[in-house]
């Protein structure tokens, strides 16, 4: 597997800083493979996966923002602010279950993608550093979730809807399907469209691109507004996993995991390297180092110590190599 | 004229740096530079973008390690390896950004580090005090319990003066302290400077604009390519002289023919009449102040002036990079450009002087380097057309002769000259009516560099207007049909293709006009502005 980010160079040597996060993944899935009992089993493959489709789905809209040298902290909130109007809308008597179920698809993306519009208006027309612009929604976006949803914990049984997150296509869920074509997209728009381009050049040197046309400001709002529909997607994606929507969990610690799975991939946090790829090799790593420490029965609190441990090792690997 | 001034008639120095040299990576930054200031001299240090000036101050505060020579400093030899110690035994430096805490109040600032104390605690009226004292001793009068940012930046440039005095600093290095002053601001500076001197505290002063060197300073050193050219007083020197000295030329050097690359076409006829873009009058403060100039069709422009004179930022303000004011026509419409997509649109095109700041980007190679302004005419339906890109970027590197492994290389691997050539065809494949080239050759190898200027006239012969801005003076006068001088930040002078010759160039660069007299050391800061 190559990284994708650049267009494949035929004569790219093989470096072990480029392939990190693929390497780490097998070190860790061979572990395992000695280690775990029944590791190998389709029923592992397909914890593991469904837990990483929100990741990378919200990795992916990370992956764009980080590649124009932003960051998004709100996807969490997004996610739980997705989570709380969705039930809204299929619970509704008046719109009835099938209308309500097909707007809950749909008015919850598009108010997520409104929320990131807000956050690239923040970062372009009042220059507001992105960490300290979308910590704004990061904040204040679980307070708006809580009161659209009332603060309470709401469950729900809406088959079409909780299908998202169950149902199955060919043995596949249906939330790993979505994560693979969103992916396959995602590559697209990066390495063969005008936007991608654009999106890879602000980051790789914003200034050499303003000067050469590039419309800097309009390929920030528009990463932003790709990361806020996106983990709207994902907060529906996790409510109907889970039967339930609690605004105060939906989407908890997200963003960390995001972040985290773009920059263990090997994407550059201050621009110039971009790869998709890496950001599913990162996701499954983080998910999968989750999983080991799970079963390996490491208590929780610590292995919220060695996931850290092992995100600052990939980040120090990242700078080491400039 | 260089020779250093006789030292048994001088009083014994302050500061002698001598033989000291300076290696980065291979390449000498200074190659045996000697700068010698005596006590209570104002020392101007002066030379071109690159002639090493910044990395001499460095090695003698000791931000930088000498590879070798010898630094005095009050008769002994010194070693600094960290500023502090400089400042321990009297070397203070003052930078263009202050580099103060703004938040305090100003005499925190001046006892900043050595704050007098009473039973481990500050003392603040004693520290009050010793600041109100200091700075008075400048002739300065300010509440010195108000918070440093509620004071101009002058005043905040004067408080880190004061900060060097209360440290006892027998020398205090100014880097362009006068490069974000108005008139009123610099005077005062001055009259702060004077008062230092008077007390035999010796003052290095960095400045590119030459009437502040004569209103000021006593003594020069000119440094160019990482050496000593010129030392000795200033008032022996003319300005004229000065600029030849300092930009490598005497000032009866005969012109020779055929050093570069370029084969200036005569522009006659019906093509030369054609203006391709004017510009009226052109403002954008702080640094261009009325630029008034035009491209005709198939002419390659000059615009000189000496460093600080607003070239760049004139170029960037034509372009719409930072949008000015004034009237800019092309082919005789009013146009107003606010972003560079405007002014490319119309057919513009800008290489700018900085390749690595704002011209590559680095991790991308070669073919997305070169394509990049051009995308947008690449794309079908939001999609890059990859055969269509690749096409353009074949014929761009085998047009240029651009040196590449593949055009799949990542372009921060190229050397400079091939990076430039890269950069040109970005702008080249958009087929611009005009293109702005911002220092086209520097700091590239000498077979690029003709390679370039080659290329720069044969384009002007197929009907591209080229304005080019320039520091090789030789450029200048082969490569462009007409040459706008500028001169803090206003057009002084534009020089026919007939009137073109050295001196008058160098004339107009030092004073605005080729008749002016020689200005001396006498003549008082403020006649130009």
């Amino acid at each position: 597997m190559t990284s994708i980010a650049t267009p494949p160079r035929t004569r790219a040597p093989f470096s072990v800083h480029r392939h990190a996060a693929l390497i780490a993944l097998i070190a860790l899935i061979l572990f395992n493979i000695v280690t775990t009992p029944r590791f190998l089993t389709v029923a592992t493959l397909n914890i593991n996966l469904t837990q990483t489709a929100t990741i990378v789905i919200v990795g992916i809209g990370m992956t764009f923002v980080i590649a124009t040298r932003g960051i998004d902290l709100s996807v969490g909130s997004l996610m739980a602010i997705s989570g709380a109007i969705a039930p809204m809308l299929f619970l509704n008597p008046t719109l009835g279950p099938s209308i309500g179920t097909a707007l809950a698809f749909i008015l919850p993306v598009l108010a997520t993608g409104l929320l990131g519009a807000f956050n690239g208006l923040l970062v372009t027309r009042f220059s507001v550093q992105p960490i300290i612009a979308t910590l704004v929604l990061f904040i204040a976006g679980r307070g708006i979730a809580q009161v659209i949803s009332g603060g309470q914990l709401i469950n729900f049984t809406q088959s079409n809807f909780t299908a998202l997150g169950s149902a199955r296509v060919l043995g596949i869920s249906v939330q790993v399907l979505v994560m693979l074509v969103l992916l396959a997209v995602a590559v697209f728009v990066l390495t063969r469209t005008l936007f991608g381009r654009y999106v890879t050049a602000v980051g790789g040197n914003p200034e050499a691109a303003r000067l050469s046309g590039v419309p800097v400001n309009r390929t920030r709002m528009l990463v932003y507004v790709i990361s806020g529909l996106l983990s709207g997607l994902a907060g529906l994606i996790v409510i109907a996993i889970n039967n339930s929507s609690d605004s105060n969990l939906v989407g908890q610690n997200m963003e960390l995991d995001a972040i985290a799975a773009v920059a263990v991939g090997g994407t550059a946090l201050n621009g110039g390297r971009v790869t998709m790829i890496g950001t599913l090799l990162g996701a499954l790593f983080i998910q999968l180092l989750r999983y080991t420490l799970l079963v390996k029965g490491v208590p929780d609190a610590a292995a919220i110590v060695i996931k850290a441990a092992v995100i600052i090792a990939a980040v120090a690997l990242q700078y080491r190599r400039r | 004229m260089n020779q250093p001034t006789s030292p048994q008639s001088a009083p014994p120095l302050l500061l002698h740096m001598s033989n000291v040299s300076k290696a980065f990576a291979g390449v000498h930054a200074l190659q045996n530079t000697e700068l010698r200031v005596g006590p209570g001299e104002v020392h101007a240090l002066i030379g071109q973008n690159g002639a090493g000036k910044s990395t001499l101050l460095k090695v003698l505060t000791g931000v930088y390690r000498r590879d070798s020579g010898n630094i005095q400093f009050a008769g002994e030899e010194v070693n600094f390896t960290s500023p502090p110690q400089a400042q321990r035994v009297g070397i203070a430096t003052i930078y263009q950004e202050v580099n103060l805490v703004r938040l305090q109040t100003v005499a925190e600032n001046v006892m900043l580090g050595h704050e007098p104390r009473r039973f481990g605690f500050i003392d603040r009226a004693g520290m009050e005090r010793r600041a109100r004292e200091v700075l008075s001793g400048m002739g300065l009068d300010l509440d010195v319990r108000r918070p440093l940012a509620e004071f101009s930046l002058a005043v905040q440039q004067m408080v880190a003066i004061a900060r060097a005095l209360a440290l006892d600093a027998r020398l205090v290095v100014m880097d362009e302290p006068t490069s974000s002053l108005d008139d009123q601001e610099v005077e005062r500076l001055f009259a702060v400077i004077r008062e230092l001197q008077a007390r035999g505290v010796a003052v290095i002063f960095v400045s590119h604009r030459l009437d502040e060197l004569y209103a000021v300073c006593s003594h020069i050193t000119v440094m160019r390519d990482g050496r000593t050219v010129h030392q000795g007083p200033l008032s022996e020197l003319s300005k004229l002289s000065l600029v030849s000295i300092m930009l490598g030329r005497a000032e009866h050097d005969l012109l020779q023919e055929g050093q570069t690359g370029f084969q200036r076409t005569v522009l006659e006829g019906t093509t030369a009449a054609i203006p391709l873009l004017e510009i009226q009058d052109l403002n954008r403060p702080p640094h261009v102040h009325g630029v008034t100039l035009s491209v005709r069709k198939g002419e390659v422009m000059g615009l000189a002036g000496l460093l600080g004179s607003g070239r760049s930022e004139t170029a960037r303000a034509i372009f719409g990079a930072e949008p000015g004011n004034g009237e800019l026509r092309l082919n005789g419409r009013v146009v107003s450009w606010t972003s560079p997509q405007d002014a490319i649109r119309d057919g513009l095109a800008f290489c700018g002087e900085d390749r690595k700041q704002d011209g590559i980007i680095p991790e991308w190679s070669v073919r997305e380097n070169l394509t990049l302004a051009l995308l947008p005419r690449l794309t079908r339906a939001g999609v890059v057309d990859r055969a269509e890109q690749r096409r353009v970027v074949d014929k761009f590197i085998a047009r240029l002769n651009v040196r590449c492994a593949s055009p799949d290389q990542p372009i921060r691997e190229l050397s400079g000259g091939n990076q430039q050539k890269v950069l040109l065809a970005r702008w080249l494949c958009t087929s611009p009516d005009l293109l702005i080239v911002d220092e086209p050759t520097r700091g590239i190898d000498v077979g690029a560099k003709a390679e370039i200027q080659s290329l720069i006239s044969e384009l002007a012969s197929e009907g591209l207007g080229v304005l080019m801005i320039s520091s090789d003076l030789e450029e200048l006068l082969e490569g462009c049909h007409r040459v706008t001088v500028l001169r803090d930040g206003e057009s002084v002078r534009t020089l026919e293709q007939t009137e073109l010759s050295e001196e008058a160039l160098l004339a107009a660069m030092a004073h605005g006009s080729e008749t002016a007299a020689p200005v001396t050391a006498n003549t008082s800061y403020g006649s130009a502005s």
